[in-house]
């Protein structure tokens, strides 16, 4: 170890150097968890199920219809579960014409054929319900994220969390339950028809048409904030969805100043359909229908053919905007719960960065000055070590794109004492040495060799609970993780390579050495 | 020099038996606690939600269980939190959304007029799905640990001093949990880590005797000695090392409990009283159980060898 001195020169510094370029500037260089600089952290749950159940009702809807476009007489077609529809023949003679229609949707298979009263069930194969339910998700990540974009929030974080979970990070973020709604809205935006020939009275006691569901359009009165439902029976069928949406602007209602309402404008494809649509439906009310809630249902009075439309309702002017936002951003694929969600105010992070820092520098400190009054000399060089090592800590936690929360200070805290623990293991070895009559040089040989065993023990199994602990834990916790993993990584090299480069520095220049300051 | 210990020769593991009947009766008293008294568990591991509120001068519980009471949350555990101006009110999961708890609650505290202005600095909802995960990872972690490092050291050194190790850490744990729950503190997440750190470092004190045991071992001067000499003066070997580490951890801990705020107090709670009993468990457990464990082997093996000689 005595020889390579200029060798092990260039190491420490090229460690330095590379710990000063990654700390610099201080106030970019770390990031701060949301526990630190306040913000919302939610764990999202997608429920993938209603996203498989909301496609199959699609290929029902559609199934029906290219069955009565081929004039064959259709009794029922039902969803039986999330993946799977059934369908029953008026007559089974239209049967084998029933099953050329089936053939032609690839993505449902056929089962439970019964030819004598025509039934048959058409269900998704597996593969394809994996693979709808693993896009919803991805869906799901995406447009979550042009909402935030658009919300304008700094360096959020959205990311996938296993099968069926989205994580988002929000910091800074002033407004938690606005934020909340604006992610949360699954925004499904439907026009669909009014069943004028329903009485909502008789859907209203449970006797709803074949085809049909019992929707409501809720509206709170300004002066006594009660809520009132007005219930409209409306066909199932969608005719046109928010997917495709061109443009959504909030503007001002001509009617009533407060009110704001959302302008929306339809792509190519939209605008063709709700010219045929409007067409085919004059007199008829088209409901406009977001999240299951009729906003509105006016009456078509003619044919609109420059496919554009205004969603009214009493939006304030925050509510239209987000609601604007949300209708660009596109339809969430399935509705999605909150699992976990942690918000942390801007003063309280202040408080808990300010607390953090005093026990750190406080726990550092008294760690340091015990050092030196015990060790004089050699504890002086475990304390620049020390300084070192949280150099190094920070440096790489900035080079990795680690986040510092506030376990994470817990954790270099404790690092401090375990790099300490290191030196006093070299240290009352080499007194040992000392005690049986070693030369001083000989003395620190002896100290740093027969201790280093010991020292690679020590740290492989605490960085074995670290990395069990990163790989269990969730948020709070993998902090703690990081920051000790990588404190002792870093504690190796700085208290025992370093502080042995110190040592040969102060103590092999020299011709004789007649103590050592320990 | 200054120097705690020169040539400490203590007879650690002579008067192991005693040691033995205080580490169960401690072992003991927290089992018995943890039984009748039981743990009390953050919304981490429950589900629910907790929402900590700031007001601008400080009110009394009672006014705050009033306001709460009018929508039907009487049953939230409020508690002061590092200051009397600090609260928190933690309602267990029911069918309402976080967003509903957290505004209703918000609603019904601003109305009562008494508490003056107040500021909601944090929200914190754990879903039923997530507490049932997090408690099964709680375990998990804490087993998984004890796991590797059973394996670390049997591999590293032998198999008896393996499971020694991992009983004297478990004796550890059950202090820790034993004292959260006699103390009344919350078993958190931050709790977790803290526990799993007291694993890691109780382990440390042991390897650091185990290498010093193997180490010996090569020296000609430990021929013909007792096994439970040999560990005795491994253990007064390491001491000084042992009682100074301890001392630096035990200040870093103890400063995380004074100045750390309350978000880090119960995890320093549980370093501090971590640090004494692994410091403990290294001498009085895991080398003491080494070193019943191979007087037994060798007591059976000598005695083999006896009948082997009589035939």
């Amino acid at each position: 170890m005595r020889r390579n001195l200029g060798t092990r020169i260039g190491i420490v510094v090229v460690a330095l150097l590379g710990s000063l370029w990654y700390l610099y500037p201080p106030a970019k260089a770390i990031n701060l968890g949301l526990d630190l600089q306040g913000g919302i952290h939610l764990v999202l749950g997608v429920d993938t199920p209603k996203a498989l159940a909301a496609q199959t009702d699609r290929a029902a809807e559609d199934f029906k219809s290219a069955l009565e476009r081929k004039g064959i007489g259709v009794k029922r077609v039902a969803r039986e579960s999330d993946t799977a529809f059934v369908v029953e023949l008026s007559s089974p003679s239209a049967w084998n014409d029933a099953l050329t229609v089936a053939s032609e949707f690839s993505t449902f298979e056929r089962k439970a054929d019964d030819p004598g009263v025509g039934r048959f069930t058409l269900a998704m194969s597996e593969r394809r319900a994996r693979e709808l339910a693993d896009s919803s998700v991805r869906q799901g990540v995406e447009t979550i994220r042009n909402r935030v974009d658009q919300f304008g929030v700094a360096e959020p974080t959205i990311t996938r969390q296993g099968e069926d979970r989205i994580l988002i990070q929000l910091p800074g973020v002033q407004d938690p339950a606005r934020a909340k709604a604006l992610i949360g809205k699954t925004a499904l935006l439907e026009f669909k028809l009014l069943d004028e020939r329903a009485s909502v009275e008789d859907a209203l006691a449970g006797r709803i048409p074949d085809g049909d569901e019992l929707l409501y359009s809720r509206r709170v009165d300004p002066q006594t904030k009660t809520e009132r439902k007005i219930p409209y029976v409306i066909q199932k069928r969608t005719l046109l969805t928010g997917g495709e949406l061109n443009r959504a602007e909030v503007q001002s209602d001509p009617n009533a100043p407060n009110n704001w309402q959302v302008s929306i404008e339809f792509n190519s494809v939209g605008t063709r359909i709700f010219g045929e649509v409007t067409e085919q439906s004059v007199g008829r009310q088209l409901a406009i229908i977001l999240d299951g809630n009729v906003y509105s249902a006016p009456r078509i009075n003619e044919r609109i053919p420059g496919g554009r439309a205004v969603i009214t309702g009493q939006f304030s002017v925050e509510e239209a905007r987000d609601l604007a936002i949300v209708l660009r951003a596109g339809a969430l694929p399935a509705p999605v719960t909150v699992l976990e969600e942690r918000t942390v105010g801007p003063s309280l992070g202040a408080d808990s960065i300010r607390q953090g820092m005093i026990a750190i520098l406080a726990s550092a400190g008294v760690v340091a000055l015990f050092m030196l009054l015990y060790y004089r000399l050699s504890g002086f060089i475990a304390d620049v070590a020390l300084v070192l090592n949280l150099l190094i800590l920070l440096a790489c936690m900035a080079a990795f794109g680690a986040t510092l929360t506030l376990p994470g200070i817990a954790g270099i805290a404790l690092t401090i004492g375990m790099a300490v623990d290191t030196n006093i293991l070299i240290f009352e070895r080499i007194r040992e040495e000392l005690r049986v009559g070693k030369t001083p040089r000989s003395a620190i040989d002896a100290g740093f060799a027969r201790a280093l065993r010991t020292i690679i023990d020590t740290h492989l199994t605490v960085m074995v609970t670290a990395a069990i602990l990163y790989n269990f834990g969730t948020g709070p916790v993998k902090g703690f993780a990081v920051s000790l993993f990588v404190g002792l990584a870093a504690s190796l090299f700085t208290a025992y390579f370093f502080t042995r480069l110190l040592f040969d520095l102060v103590y092999m220049g020299r011709r004789k050495v007649e103590s050592v300051s320990i | 020099m200054i120097e705690i210990f020169r040539n400490p020769a203590y007879d650690f593991i002579g008067k192991r038996k005693w040691a033995y009947i205080v580490s169960i009766a401690f072992t003991l008293l927290g089992l018995v606690s943890l039984a009748t008294r039981g743990l009390h568990y953050d919304i981490d591991f429950t589900g629910g939600t907790l929402i900590q509120v700031r007001f601008e001068q400080a009110p009394s519980v009672a006014t705050i269980r009033a306001g709460l009471g009018r929508i039907g949350l009487a049953e939230g555990v409020i508690q002061e939190y590092g200051d009397a101006r600090e609260f928190i009110v933690r309602v267990p999961l029911t069918a309402l959304s976080s967003e509903e708890v957290s505004r209703r609650v918000r609603e019904a505290l601003a109305q009562e007029a008494s508490l003056g202005k107040l500021e909601i600095r944090r929200v914190e909802f754990v879903g039923p799905q997530v507490g049932k995960e997090l408690q099964l990872q709680a375990v998990y972690a804490v087993f998984a640990g004890l796991v590797g490092i059973l394996l670390y050291i049997a591999i590293r050194f032998d198999l008896k001093g393996g499971v020694a190790a991992v009983i004297a850490v478990f004796h550890d744990v059950l202090v820790c949990l034993g004292a959260l729950s006699l103390t009344g503190r919350e078993f958190s997440l931050p709790v977790l880590a803290a526990l799993l750190t007291i694993i890691g470092f109780s382990v440390n004190d042991t390897i650091v005797a185990y290498d010093r045991l193997r180490e010996n071992r090569g020296k000609f001067a430990t021929k013909g000695k007792p096994f439970a000499l040999q560990m005795n003066d491994a253990v007064n070997q390491t001491l000084s090392r042992t009682i100074l580490t301890s001392l630096t951890v035990f200040f870093s801990a103890a400063i995380l409990f004074a100045f750390g705020g309350r978000t880090l107090e119960d995890f320093a709670f549980v370093l501090f009283v971590g640090v004494i009993t692994g410091t403990y468990s290294t001498t009085y457990v895991a080398a003491a159980l080494v070193v019943d464990w191979t007087q037994h082997v060798e007591g059976r093996l000598g005695r083999g060898k006896k009948a082997v000689a009589k035939a």
